[in-house]
Order: structure tokens, then C-alpha cells, then sequence
């Protein structure tokens, strides 16, 4: 199964934890899966129209997925499946 | 251009001079740089201080802010007798007392697209260490525009990133993240907190990459996203590609633009005051009917670690979040008053009361630190 590993600001909608292990032959499986387990990651990930928001970035270990096969990315046991929003904070 | 290094300055460089990856040749090239550093706060202060103390020969400060106390938890560069003070000043008198030999250029300014490119346009190195996304964008924009890398770094809570945009053939900001989230989705650090040793390590990465670039050694964080998260104490590297559409020049950014709007941002300078309704309560009349002995409940929705700060002493917890598995806890048909910190979340709450068939609920206006303005002073504000 691969990992999902959460950024701070969504751990309060996947139960605070930092990873969490999900089921999913591809990046779009496991995020089904990951928002199935959590609903309320699901506004934060996702536009209405299913949509990955443009300022959340996939990575699949360490390449980002919009330079890989996007949401059909395969993904095995051992894979590390990163989300990564943009923060900016600096004061 | 200086060619040549003071005795005083031999001295007080020897432990770079010795080094050959620094040498007389790069202290030179320390002396002859301009790095910008775009804000004076969590980010900028270990920056601004160790790039005064490694001999960098110009930096600029750009700041509009003063000094406040809630910043001295991790804003290094300020101390308690600065409060009050204007941050570049403040910035100014450390770094001048680290090291008297740089010139320090002070813009007490807020950075916008009508003063970005002629503000910019005097610097080798731009660092990054602004706290919004309007002026994240445009920083960048503008170093795509001038062709000047951007040392950028960002912080939340307990985690940063970090990285190196704008240099060479390198990816910017909007090759990671081509727009801005919807305003309100993503707190910021007064909003959700920042530990206040993370900015001085982050920070320093960010003065790491300046010092690497100017020198022209090692490998530039340039095309890798630097993350750290201080609670696992992990670094990790994500590849950053420029825009496929982009090779040998930006398409994306052509002018700079109107940031707050690009971001959603309203355009008025403080938020508007929230509606007043029917269903609002002022602290002072909340104040009257627990003096007059009214029968009603009072709800403070804030979180566990707030309560302990400071409360109401009326008041019964229950977290936002818990509120939807706890209505059974409420009387609907009683009086009830909902409180937060500053009357956000607690409106929130009524319409989830509401919702649930509550109808006579009420917000008190401006949460608890309207409380301690109004009603008890002897509370403290955070």
C-alpha cells in the first residue's frame, strides 16, 4: 500500500495524522481513498468539479505528478505519495 | 567596486579568508553584492543578521511594519526596547552593531507593482520572506522581469519549504504553484501560529543559498523543494521543473499585475465589520445578563489550548469541530450565547445551531478579546 504523507494545514481533516496508509493502483485511487477515509480533505484537495486545486501539488517520492501521468501516476507498496500546498508564511 | 579588503576587515573576515571556497576573491565578492531582503520579520531577521556578519557589502530592507511584542518570540533581530519601533529601523541598529562596514538601504514601504521594479532593479540576489501571497507573486514576477534569482522561503507552524527561483534557465514560484489558494484557505502565521525557532532555521537556509550564490560554490537549492518539518526533524527534496511552455523564456509573466486581486484579496485596508444582526450580542450586554443572574448558556466553541490562555468564567467548551457530535450536550429551546476569539468561528457555530433546529441563539460580537476591551481588561490578549 502506498503512504500519503499530510502537510500541517490538512492534518485537522485526516484525523491529525501526519501519514496515513491507503489501498489504490494510482494517485487518483489513493487520493479517492484518502478523501473516502476523511471527507472534509476533500474541499481542501479538490475544486467542485473534482479537480486537484492549483495550489496543492502532488508528488509521487520525489517527482511531481503534473510531469508523470497526473492522477493515473502508478503507485506500488513502498511508493511515498507527498502533498504539498503552498504556505506563506515568513513573518 | 571594491578591489581590495580593510586591515579591520582582514581581521574581522579571517576565519572566511582561510577557507578557500571563500578566500580573499569570494570576501570580495561578498562586499561587492546587493541582496534585497523582502521583509524584517520571522525570515529576514537571522538572514539580515548573518548576511550583515559574512560582510555582504549592500542590503536592503523592505519593511512597513513597526515592532510589536507578539513578535519577539522569533524576530531575533528586535528586542524588548525595540517595540514600537519601526522594523527597518530596528533591523538597521543590529545589523549596524554586527557589522559596521555594509551599507544598509532602508524601504519603508509596502512592495507593490508600482515600486517593485524600481526597487529591485539595484540588486544581484533577491530573499524572499514576505507572509502573503500577493506579495509572493509579485516578488516573483517581478524577479522574472529583472532576471534576478529569488532565494525563496516559506513557514507554517512547524514546517518550511524552501528553494532557489529565477536563476539561470531555473523554475519561479509560478512553475511550482501557478495560482494562489482562495483566500481564507490557508492561514497565515498570526492566524495559525508559527514555533518560533522554525524561521531562524529556515531562514538560515534561505542565508545559506544567498552566501552559495553570490560565491558561485556548490550546488544552488535551485529546481529541488527544499521541505522541513521540525517536529519529525526531516529534510526532504522535491523536484521543482520549469513550466514545459516556458523553455529559454518565461510565457507567463509578461507585466506585473494587480496582486490583490490575482489573489482575491479585497482591496479595502481592514476587513469590513461583520453585519450586525438581531442575533448578535455585544460582550457588554452578555456582561449584564450573567450580572442580572439571566438564564442562559454560554458556549466558548475555541480550541482546547485558547481555553487555557484565557476564558469566561461562565463559559462551557465545546470545540467547533466537536460542536456537530455534541448538540446533545445543548438545550434547544434555552437561550444560548456562542463565543470565540474574535466572533468568527462562534458565527459558524450559530448557523450549525440553527441548522439543527436551535432557534434562539446568539453570537457575542468580537469573542473573547472584545470581552477583555470591553468588559474585563484584567484578561490577557493573544
Amino acid at each position: 500500500m502506498p503512504k500519503i504523507l499530510i502537510p500541517t494545514p490538512l492534518r485537522q481533516f485526516a484525523g491529525k495524522k501526519d501519514a496515513v496508509e491507503v489501498g489504490g493502483a494510482t494517485v487518483g485511487e489513493a487520493l479517492a481513498a484518502l478523501t473516502t477515509e476523511h471527507p472534509d480533505m476533500k474541499k481542501n484537495l479538490f475544486t467542485d468539479e473534482g479537480k486537484l486545486r492549483s495550489f496543492v501539488n502532488v508528488y509521487v517520492n520525489d517527482e511531481d505528478i503534473r510531469f508523470l501521468e497526473k492522477d493515473k501516476t502508478a503507485v506500488a507498496a513502498g511508493d511515498t505519495i507527498s502533498i504539498v500546498p503552498s504556505i506563506a508564511g515568513g513573518k | 567596486m571594491a578591489t581590495s579588503l580593510t586591515n579591520e576587515e582582514i581581521g574581522r573576515y579571517s576565519r572566511h579568508l582561510i577557507m578557500p571556497e571563500v578566500g580573499m576573491e569570494g570576501q570580495l565578492k561578498l562586499k561587492n553584492a546587493r541582496v534585497l531582503l523582502i521583509g524584517t520579520g520571522g525570515l529576514g531577521a537571522p538572514v539580515a543578521m548573518y548576511l550583515a556578519a559574512a560582510g555582504v557589502g549592500k542590503l536592503g530592507l523592505v519593511d512597513f511594519d513597526t515592532v510589536d511584542v507578539s513578535n519577539l518570540q522569533r524576530q531575533i533581530i528586535h528586542g524588548t526596547k525595540d517595540i514600537g519601533k519601526k522594523k527597518v529601523d530596528s533591523a538597521e541598529e543590529t545589523m549596524k552593531d554586527i557589522n559596521p562596514f555594509i551599507e544598509i538601504v532602508k524601504y519603508e514601504v509596502p512592495l507593490t507593482s508600482a515600486n517593485a521594479l524600481e526597487i529591485l532593479k539595484d540588486y544581484d540576489i533577491v530573499a524572499d520572506g514576505t507572509d502573503n501571497f500577493p506579495t509572493r507573486f509579485l516578488v516573483n514576477d517581478a524577479c522574472v522581469l529583472l532576471g534576478i534569482p529569488n532565494v525563496y522561503a516559506s513557514i507554517f507552524r512547524f514546517e518550511g519549504q524552501a528553494t532557489v527561483f529565477c536563476k539561470d534557465d531555473g523554475p519561479c514560484y509560478r512553475c511550482l504553484y501557478p495560482e494562489p489558494p482562495p483566500p481564507g484557505l490557508v492561514p497565515s502565521c498570526a492566524e495559525g501560529g508559527v514555533l518560533g525557532i522554525l524561521p531562524g532555521v529556515v531562514g538560515l537556509i534561505q542565508a545559506t543559498e544567498v552566501i552559495k550564490l553570490i560565491l558561485g560554490e556548490g550546488q544552488p537549492l535551485q529546481g529541488r523543494l527544499m521541505l522541513y518539518d521540525a517536529l519529525s526533524m526531516k529534510f526532504r527534496e522535491l523536484k521543482i521543473r520549469r513550466n514545459p511552455e516556458c523553455q529559454g523564456k518565461c510565457t507567463v509573466v509578461k507585466e506585473l499585475i494587480d496582486y490583490q486581486q490575482f489573489c482575491g484579496v479585497p482591496h479595502q485596508e481592514a476587513p469590513l465589520p461583520a453585519p450586525v444582526s438581531s442575533t448578535d450580542i455585544a460582550p457588554q450586554d452578555v456582561k449584564q445578563m450573567i450580572d442580572a443572574g439571566a438564564n442562559f448558556t454560554l458556549v466558548d466553541v475555541r480550541e482546547p489550548h485558547e481555553y487555557q490562555i484565557c476564558k469566561i468564567d461562565k463559559a462551557q467548551l465545546i470545540p467547533l469541530g466537536d460542536l456537530p457530535k455534541r448538540l446533545n450536550e445543548l438545550d434547544k429551546n434555552a437561550d444560548i450565547v456562542m463565543h470565540c476569539k474574535m466572533g468568527g468561528r462562534s458565527a459558524k457555530a450559530c448557523d450549525l445551531l440553527r441548522a439543527s433546529g436551535f432557534t434562539r441563539v446568539r453570537n457575542m460580537t468580537g469573542g473573547i478579546l472584545a470581552w477583555a476591551d470591553k468588559v474585563d481588561p484584567s484578561l490577557p490578549k493573544y
